[in-house]
């Protein structure tokens, strides 16, 4: 008795050790699992969350008549092709009175962007009384004056703009001129080839109606392949075979299923190009086994008892399925759904070869129009050379992040409730 | 300790002779009794409600059943006892065609309900399933309510046009059961948030909202304590009034308490079927005798 404690002892110490560094081992990974979220946090949100403000200049501009070439604000002709540019190169010449050079008079009139001339218009449409008035407005700025006045002393060095510039937009800043407005651009256009006139609606409507597309797709697909493969097939090789293959086809690279889409949707069937339709169809293809492969297991899950309860009461297999089956099936059908859906929101690949990566300025109106995604989105904005790209593309991950988020919030609340009922 | 173990030996052996004596009777006894001969006792009635003959069930190659015939008399209880293994739960499934869900399981024989041939292949098994019930060994409620429980049989066959009356079949078979008086308050809650005796009586009660003529119960009490055995063997005794009944059962004494006649499976082959108080105090064939006094099982 005794030496057996003795030996147990011995040994004991050894086991307590053992079991200390197998739970240091796993405190490590989940901390150093925690560490590059936090990182990747931190960089995201650092670069991005300047993205969400910018910046506008107050000027007095005069509607006048004959700069704009604008007699009539009612007719649409002539307030499309209006000079509004030529109203605001004016006001800025009257704000600063020295500039003389076409050098500078060109600097000067770089402050205020491109995209404060459809303002402009926009204005005259809703106020015609506007035309030969005079009013103080604020005025988006330029890319670059947005990012010199974002930027702290030091980094103010680098500034892509010239001395003179740099000290107009000084003299704005201290008499107040200037002011931080939220990024309502963002929000509210599609891609632009000026930072401070980009937004990511047209990414958030296309990845919205590709991933409406892949949903209503994907889940009925793969819910009645999984219902059919669990319940209704005979048990023989071909089965085996099709099973085998649902879990190789979830091992394919994404970039296969774009070749597919590419050749056989595009090419094939003469889908056009670059739509969220196709998109959608090659998500399908790749959210597919996801589905069919967490359905299956949800299928399985449910217990037997139930199944032969229902049928000692006479029901048929079809009511067995439908009424008892699928309800108990459904949370984990849905979880499935929404871990594919979730891929599917974040897939880039696939999506550059059917022609998504294209560069899209009107917002698309449905399934049929030529769109991006979010995902093709950040990839374009990264490989921008301008530098507001940058922080831009970081805001867009975090709105992408911020919609997979929901997106799985919605999935634990929607199950939960699901399992409550039952 | 040592010595009490050393008196439990010898005591050990003689049982595991005792067992293995009756198995080589047994099998002597199969081997000698020539088929169909071998079912003493009284298995067939007049006028029964299932006419069962020659009924043999294999999985695969395996036989599992090995000619039964035996009749079940309108409004009898009958209980199917007999060691693990013996065929009586397969026998039993036969009943309503219950076997069929397993592929490999094969059934020959003749088998009537009444003038209905049950494994006849114009027959819907959905039809013969309203007309024999089942109630398994754990108890088995949908996750639905207790009403919808009950509800779930009449509204698949159409039985109820109006809430109205659907209500009245739910309220008469709970009351059946036995479980209205305690259900009556929270018709809409969980079937499953239940004691387990309940559950097994609303089980029963979802198996008769159907108006079967048969009810087959497969250990029904077999998950149960004590107090919710004795309510399910007194309801067995109320239901029989109205309904046919065939149970498994592995307790010797549930047998006795709530059946009519009684059969003894061994092997997949029906040793003996008699009255119940026949085969409970005068068995007939040694192999009974050896099951019901303890000696294997």
């Amino acid at each position: 008795m005794s030496q057996t404690t003795e030996k147990v002892r011995k040994t004991l110490a050894r086991r307590y050790r053992a079991e200390k560094r197998f739970k240091a081992f796993g405190v490590g990974a989940i901390g150093i699992g925690l560490m590059a979220l936090v990182l990747l946090f931190t960089d995201i949100i650092g670069k991005g969350h300047s993205a969400f403000v910018e910046y506008e200049i107050q000027l007095p501009v005069t509607f006048d008549a004959e700069v704009m070439d604008v007699s009539d604000p009612r007719d649409e002709e002539q307030l499309n092709y209006g000079n509004y540019q030529g109203v605001i190169r004016d006001a800025l010449a009257d704000r600063f009175p020295g500039v003389e050079s076409r050098l500078d008079t060109r600097a000067l009139n770089q402050l205020v962007s491109t995209g404060a001339g459809y303002a402009l218009r926009d204005m005259l449409r809703e106020d015609p009384s506007l035309l030969g008035e005079t009013r103080t407005l604020w005025l988006l700025a330029d890319d670059d004056v947005d990012l010199f006045l974002k930027a702290n002393e030091k980094q103010r060095e680098d500034s892509r703009l010239n001395e003179k510039q740099q000290a107009w937009v000084a003299e704005l800043e201290a008499s107040g001129e200037t002011r931080m407005v939220f990024n309502q651009s963002l929000f509210s256009y599609g891609d632009s080839r000026e930072p401070e006139q980009a937004g990511i609606l047209g990414a958030i409507l296309g990845s919205l109606f590709t991933m409406i597309v892949t949903l209503v797709l994907s889940f009925p697909i793969g819910v009645a392949a999984a219902v059919y493969l669990e319940e209704f097939a005979p048990k023989n090789r071909f089965t085996d075979f099709i099973e085998v293959n649902i879990n190789n086809l979830a091992a394919v690279p994404s970039i296969i299923f774009g070749l597919l889409g590419l050749a056989v949707i595009i090419g094939l069937f003469g889908l056009p190009r670059s739509v969220p339709l196709v998109g959608g169809i090659v998500l399908t293809l790749m959210t597919l086994p996801t589905i069919i492969i967490s359905s299956r297991a949800a299928i399985k899950a449910v217990p037997p008892s139930i199944r032969q309860a229902a049928m000692g009461l006479g029901a048929s297999k079809m009511q067995v399925v439908l009424h008892h089956v699928l309800p108990l099936a459904l949370p984990g059908m849905l979880t499935g759904a929404i871990i594919g859906m979730a891929q599917a929101l974040g897939e880039t690949a696939p999506l550059l070869m059917i022609g998504m990566v294209a560069f899209i300025v009107d917002l698309p109106a449905g399934p049929l129009d030529a769109a991006t995604v979010l995902p093709v989105q950040i990839y374009l904005w990264a490989d921008s050379p301008e530098q507001s790209f940058e922080s831009l593309a970081s805001a867009a991950i975090m709105v992408l992040l911020a919609f997979l988020i929901t997106m799985n919030t919605l999935a634990v609340i929607l199950r939960k409730r699901l399992e409550r009922r039952w | 300790m040592e010595t009490a173990q050393q008196l439990d030996k010898p005591a050990l052996g003689t049982n595991d002779a005792a067992r293995d004596k009756a198995i080589n009777e047994q099998a002597a006894m199969t081997q000698d009794t020539p088929y169909p001969d071998q079912t003493v006792g009284t298995p067939f009635v007049d006028d029964p409600k299932m006419r069962l003959r020659d009924v043999e069930v294999f999985y695969d190659d395996n036989q599992a059943i090995h000619g039964v015939s035996l009749d079940i008399g309108k409004n009898e209880v009958v209980s199917l006892i007999g060691p693990s293994g013996c065929g009586k739960s397969t026998f039993l499934r036969c009943l309503n065609r219950m076997n069929d869900t397993i592929d490999i399981c094969k059934v020959k024989g003749s088998l009537h309900l009444e003038s209905q041939d049950l494994y006849d292949p114009k027959l819907d098994v959905v039809e013969l399933r309203a007309r024999v019930g089942m109630v398994f060994q754990k108890p088995n409620p949908f996750p639905k309510s207790i009403y919808d429980n009950v509800a779930y049989g009449p509204r698949i066959h159409g039985l109820a046009n109006k809430k109205y009356d659907l209500d009245e079949i739910v309220e008469t078979s709970l009351r059946k059961a036995g479980l209205w008086e305690e259900v009556k308050d929270r018709l809409h809650a969980p079937g499953t948030g239940l004691s387990g005796g309940q559950q097994q009586r609303l089980c029963i009660a979802r198996t008769i909202a159907v108006s079967p003529e048969v009810v087959l119960m497969d250990e029904p009490c077999s998950a149960l304590d004590p107090i919710a055995t004795a309510k399910i063997e007194e309801l067995i005794s109320e239901l029989s009034e109205s309904y046919t009944i065939a149970i498994v059962t592995h307790s010797m004494q549930q047998a006795a308490r709530v059946s009519h006649r009684t059969a003894y499976f061994h092997l997949g082959r029906l040793v003996e079927m008699n009255d119940t108080e026949t085969v409970f105090t005068k068995p007939e064939h040694d192999l009974t005798e050896a099951y019901i006094t303890g000696r294997f099982g």
